[in-house]
């Protein structure tokens, strides 16, 4: 009997997990991917939102100022990459004047610190390619960004050391009440646990909906993305976001954490959970929109695009009303709370953006609701700091040789876009949830993250993995599933 | 360290021009190459086709590189390997910077630098098109590694973008290693290949040939499942309508190589938007002083001939200017490039009578009429070969095979090799058959025979390449 069962290894349900891990509680995440960060929490924009985007009083606003405010210090206490580089809302027509101010105030009233007004001459002397276009923006000094896997494997990596259990490939099929808990069934077997908590991305609305009556549904929202390489990553210093018009809502441009350059995203509402495919006009539509911000981009330093899925709540029938996108009268927020008709049963749905920014303050707002219901101990043990994979190519030549002359596999390149040493590589394969495919080594180590996009790695990646981990190279999956890369041998001439 | 020239990549470039310096007098120099051996990435083209104006035969990739190997110890020019390049910098002295697993960090100051890192492929990133992500598509180089270096199948069931003559031979080394290639789209009205490759590539092996068609959707959620091709119009742009679906596990990607020049950026040289490589005067040194560039990395070559010759240039350039000292640069002199190849085969040929010689990278169009004695009269040709190759084509069509051989307690998993003459093009299948069912024990040569007299033939197969025995650590 587990004391709560998370439902999602993304950045909501491994923040949550973490928190937990603060309390002598008997903690599981399932997952039903191979890896943590696999939904939602791997392609998205990185952004650590300013706050000022939601209505004061949603939980949207107050998470994601606290979030903000928590940010730099989890990244140091976890160690991984964030920077706040601050955000510029851009107007580019002086009739929006008005809306510029309006956002300012919201920002204010959500307790956002440091908005200003400001005009085309300071904006080029903040952005120099800023586009013709832009007459005056909000400057959000609090912006930021941050890697989005970075931050969700930091926080399981931390859960699990102070001992949550973590189980991969465990879709959930069904949530059976009984006596002081829930049945959890997955595909392969059944949990018993006191508290669940549904961070299950996309697929909330299914979770929930195997226990509450108040249905809900989650429509994605899917984005595409394109991403530049780190040669044009200093084109821009500021995240750059449009304000909405009548024409939409724009796109941003950012440099990354990484020091690539993003683009994007679209939005498109799409009735598959697990649709990903980018289009030609969605990638078309990100790179016109984004020019506008941006004075010349150069298409051909594109090194890859993507598609991401916000877990966009259309429908919620609650309290006999219906509210979500679809009615105007009722805010569209997250839903965090304990599902009225399910005692222990704790949604965190609907987290789309700014949710990767309110992750720090999502984790210590569900582990309350827990707290109040299980009045668990204080875990005395719990080791609040984590140390990440270093990342040679960002070391100094002496910490490079030190390491080296340690442990001669991190002379040895094996990425040589990112320069990733074996030393990284191996490191991610054996730390504490280690990674067990290429894309978990990319999401850990970023090999196969840069221009070449994997061509040159992939084969030696997939060799590391398959001997690190004892098993053949037809084995070793990009993501798990029937991602094969090789045939086994007795397929072959 | 100290020396006098250092050459960053060991590659066809960087041997020849570490040859050429020596020949030029420079004794004191040094290959530093980031992968465990020289040869670069000739050692995965286990084809044909190689060494025609260098050596005036026809070489493999591995042969190729292994004459410049022999070459490079025999002067005991003395190399770095496994060791990768991370900073370099020009002016009196240049001073690279490097790392491997032995010396760790380290710095090396020399009198010049020759850049020859070559280039990489362009991705599907790059390329832009969209779709899933799933595991299954890759660059054709990835596949070749996979393939010839790897011992080991990328796919079942391939579509191959662009007809490059990377294109069409990997298209031809998944059929022979027993994959099925349902396609060579490309999106240009023309192959960038040479016709005899669409001939011993494609054609021999029935595989079609669609010009003025593109990818334009990647479909699978974890493996690919397929692709959409469309056709393309004038402008290169997907034509509604045209668009076919193509079931497929692997999707090669032959769509252009990039000169990777982020050390020569790093470095701060001056770079040519036209060539993506570095600008450089009329001795190949670029903006930069001490710093020169050949190969691959100044701008893509289709021949690695060419590549030799230009690096040797460049090694007796870097030579001059460590005995004699800087001159004036001049002016800056784009380096000569050949108009990229354009080809494709005649319409209207009649296959029963008119036919692509194979036998050198012309290709003449040979028409072969039988006289009223029963004789050939074979005409187009424009050499003998080509006369011989009709004669056979017409009566017993012969090829050449080149493959793999796996390799027991070798320091890697296959050597690649090669029959040694032609035999009965009905024979390859079973020639690849007892090619795959051999292993053999390291220590490998080149020039070993390793079967004898296959698939019934008094021809037998021969290594290309080196493959020592493993070194345990």
């Amino acid at each position: 009997m587990y004391d709560v069962i998370v439902i999602g290894a993304g950045v909501s349900g491994c923040a949550v997990a973490r928190e937990l891990s603060r309390f002598k509680l008997k903690t599981l995440v399932l997952e039903k991917e191979s890896d943590v960060c696999e939904g939602t929490s791997k392609a998205n924009s990185g952004i650590v939102h300013a706050g000022y985007d939601a209505e004061p009083g949603t939980l949207k606003a107050k998470l994601n100022v606290l979030g903000n405010r928590k940010m730099a210090a989890l990244s140091k206490e976890l160690d991984f990459s964030y920077k706040q580089n601050g955000s510029i809302v851009l107007c580019f027509d002086e009739k929006d004047r008005d809306r510029l101010e309006e956002l300012k105030a919201r920002g204010e009233a959500n307790g956002v610190e440091g908005l200003r007004i400001i005009e085309r001459a300071e904006l080029l002397e903040k952005e120099p390619n800023i586009g013709d276009d832009a007459v005056a923006a909000l400057y959000a000094p609090t912006g930021g960004i941050v890697c989005p896997f970075g931050i969700t494997i930091a926080l399981a990596e931390n859960a699990f050391v102070n001992g949550v259990e973590f189980k991969f490939g465990e879709t959930v099929t069904g949530i059976q009440k009984q006596e002081g808990g829930y049945l959890i069934q997955t595909k392969q077997q059944t949990f018993e646990t006191k508290v669940v908590v549904n961070a299950a991305g996309v697929y909330a609305d299914q979770i929930h909906n195997m226990v509450s009556a108040s249905k809900m549904e989650i429509t994605p929202r899917k984005g595409e993305y394109l991403l530049y390489d780190k040669n044009v990553g200093n084109m821009a210093s500021h995240t750059l976001f449009q304000l909405p018009t009548a024409l939409g809502k724009g796109v941003l441009v950012s440099p990354t954490v990484h020091g690539n350059l993003l683009t994007g995203p679209t939005a498109t509402d799409i009735p598959d959970k697990n649709e990903k495919e980018t289009s030609r006009e969605g990638l078309g539509q990100v790179t016109q929109k984004a020019a506008l911000s941006l004075k010349g981009i150069p298409g051909r330093q594109v090194i890859t695009s993507f598609a991401g899925l916000r877990a966009h709540i259309t429908k919620f029938e609650r309290n006999g009303a219906v509210s979500g996108a679809e009615s105007k009268e009722m805010s569209d927020d997250f839903v965090i709370e304990e599902v009225p008709d399910a005692a222990g049963f704790i949604d965190v749905a609907g987290m789309e953006s700014p949710g990767l920014s309110c992750a720090p303050a999502t984790g210590e707002y569900v582990a309350d609701i827990i707290k109040k219901i299980l009045n668990p101990e204080e875990n005395r043990d719990f080791v609040s700091t984590r140390k990440g994979i270093i990342n040679m190519s960002l070391a100094t030549e002496k910490e490079r040789h030190e390491k080296i002359k340690e442990n001669p596999a991190y002379g040895k390149v094996i990425c040589r876009c990112e320069m990733v040493t074996e030393g990284e590589i191996l490191e991610a394969i054996h730390r504490p949830l280690g990674a067990t495919t290429t894309d978990g080594i990319k999401r850990r180590t970023r090999a196969g993250m840069g221009r070449c996009q994997s061509g040159f790695c992939n084969p030696r990646v997939v060799e590391i993995l398959a001997r690190e981990l004892g098993v053949d190279e037809s084995e070793i999956k990009k993501s798990g599933g029937d991602a094969w890369y090789i045939l086994p041998f007795e397929e072959e001439r | 360290m100290k020396t006098d020239l250092i050459i960053i990549g060991g590659g066809p470039a960087g041997m020849a021009a570490a040859l050429a310096a020596y020949e030029k007098g420079i004794k004191d120099l040094l290959i530093l190459e980031r992968d465990k051996e020289l040869g670069g990435i000739l050692n995965q083209c286990i084809h044909n086709g190689f060494g025609l104006h260098t050596f005036k035969e026809e070489l493999t990739g591995p042969e190729y590189a292994v004459r410049y190997m022999d070459m490079v110890a025999e002067k005991k020019i003395p190399s770095l390997l496994n060791t990768m390049v991370v900073d370099v910098q020009g002016g009196s002295p240049c001073v690279v910077t490097a790392m491997n697993r032995e010396q760790g960090m380290f710095k090396i100051e020399a009198k010049a630098v020759v850049l020859a890192m070559g280039c990489r492929e362009r991705s599907r990133g790059a390329m832009n098109i969209p779709g899933t992500r799933p595991a299954g598509v890759y660059s054709a180089g990835t596949a070749q590694r996979y393939v010839n270096i790897e011992g080991r199948m990328p796919g079942r069931e391939v579509v191959v973008l662009g007809s490059g003559d990377i294109g069409l031979i990997m298209a031809r080394r998944m059929t022979l290693q027993g994959a099925k290639v349902k396609m060579v789209a490309e999106i240009m009205p023309y192959s960038g290949g040479l016709k005899r490759n669409i001939v011993q590539c494609l054609d021999d092996f029935g595989i079609p040939l669609k010009l003025s068609h593109t990818v334009t959707q990647i479909h699978g959620k974890e493996r690919v499942e397929g692709v959409t091709i469309s056709k393309v119009d004038d402008k290169l742009n997907p034509i509604p309508g045209t668009e076919e679906f193509v079931a497929c596990d692997t999707l090669l990607l032959s769509c252009g190589l990039i000169p990777e020049n982020e050390l020569s950026q790093g470095a701060g040289a001056q770079m040519d938007d036209m060539t993506s490589g570095p600008v450089v005067n009329a001795k190949l040194e670029t903006t930069v002083q001490g710093i020169f560039a050949c190969g691959n990395v100044l701008h893509v070559h289709d021949l690695v001939d060419n590549v030799s010759k230009e690096a040797e240039k460049a090694g007796e350039f870097a030579a001059d200017y460590i005995l004699n000292g800087e001159e004036d640069w001049g002016e800056a002199v784009r380096p000569k490039i050949a108009e990229k190849t354009k080809c494709t085969l005649p319409e209207d040929r009649d296959a029963g009578s008119q036919l692509i010689c194979i036998g050198c990278p012309v290709g003449c169009l040979i028409t072969v009429n039988k006289n009223e004695d029963r004789t050939l009269a074979i005409t187009g040709n424009t050499c003998k070969k080509g006369e011989a190759y009709a004669r056979n084509e017409m009566t017993a069509p012969v090829r050449g095979v080149t493959s793999i051989i796996r390799v027991e307690g070798g320091s890697g998993r296959v050597v690649p090799v090669k029959t040694a003459g032609e035999i009965p093009k009905g024979r390859i299948g079973q020639c690849l058959d007892e090619i795959g069912a051999v292993t053999v024990k390291a220590p490998v040569k080149a020039g070993d025979v390793l079967i004898q007299n296959v698939a019934g033939t008094s021809v037998s197969v021969v290594a290309t390449g080196n493959m020592p025995v493993a070194i345990c650590l």
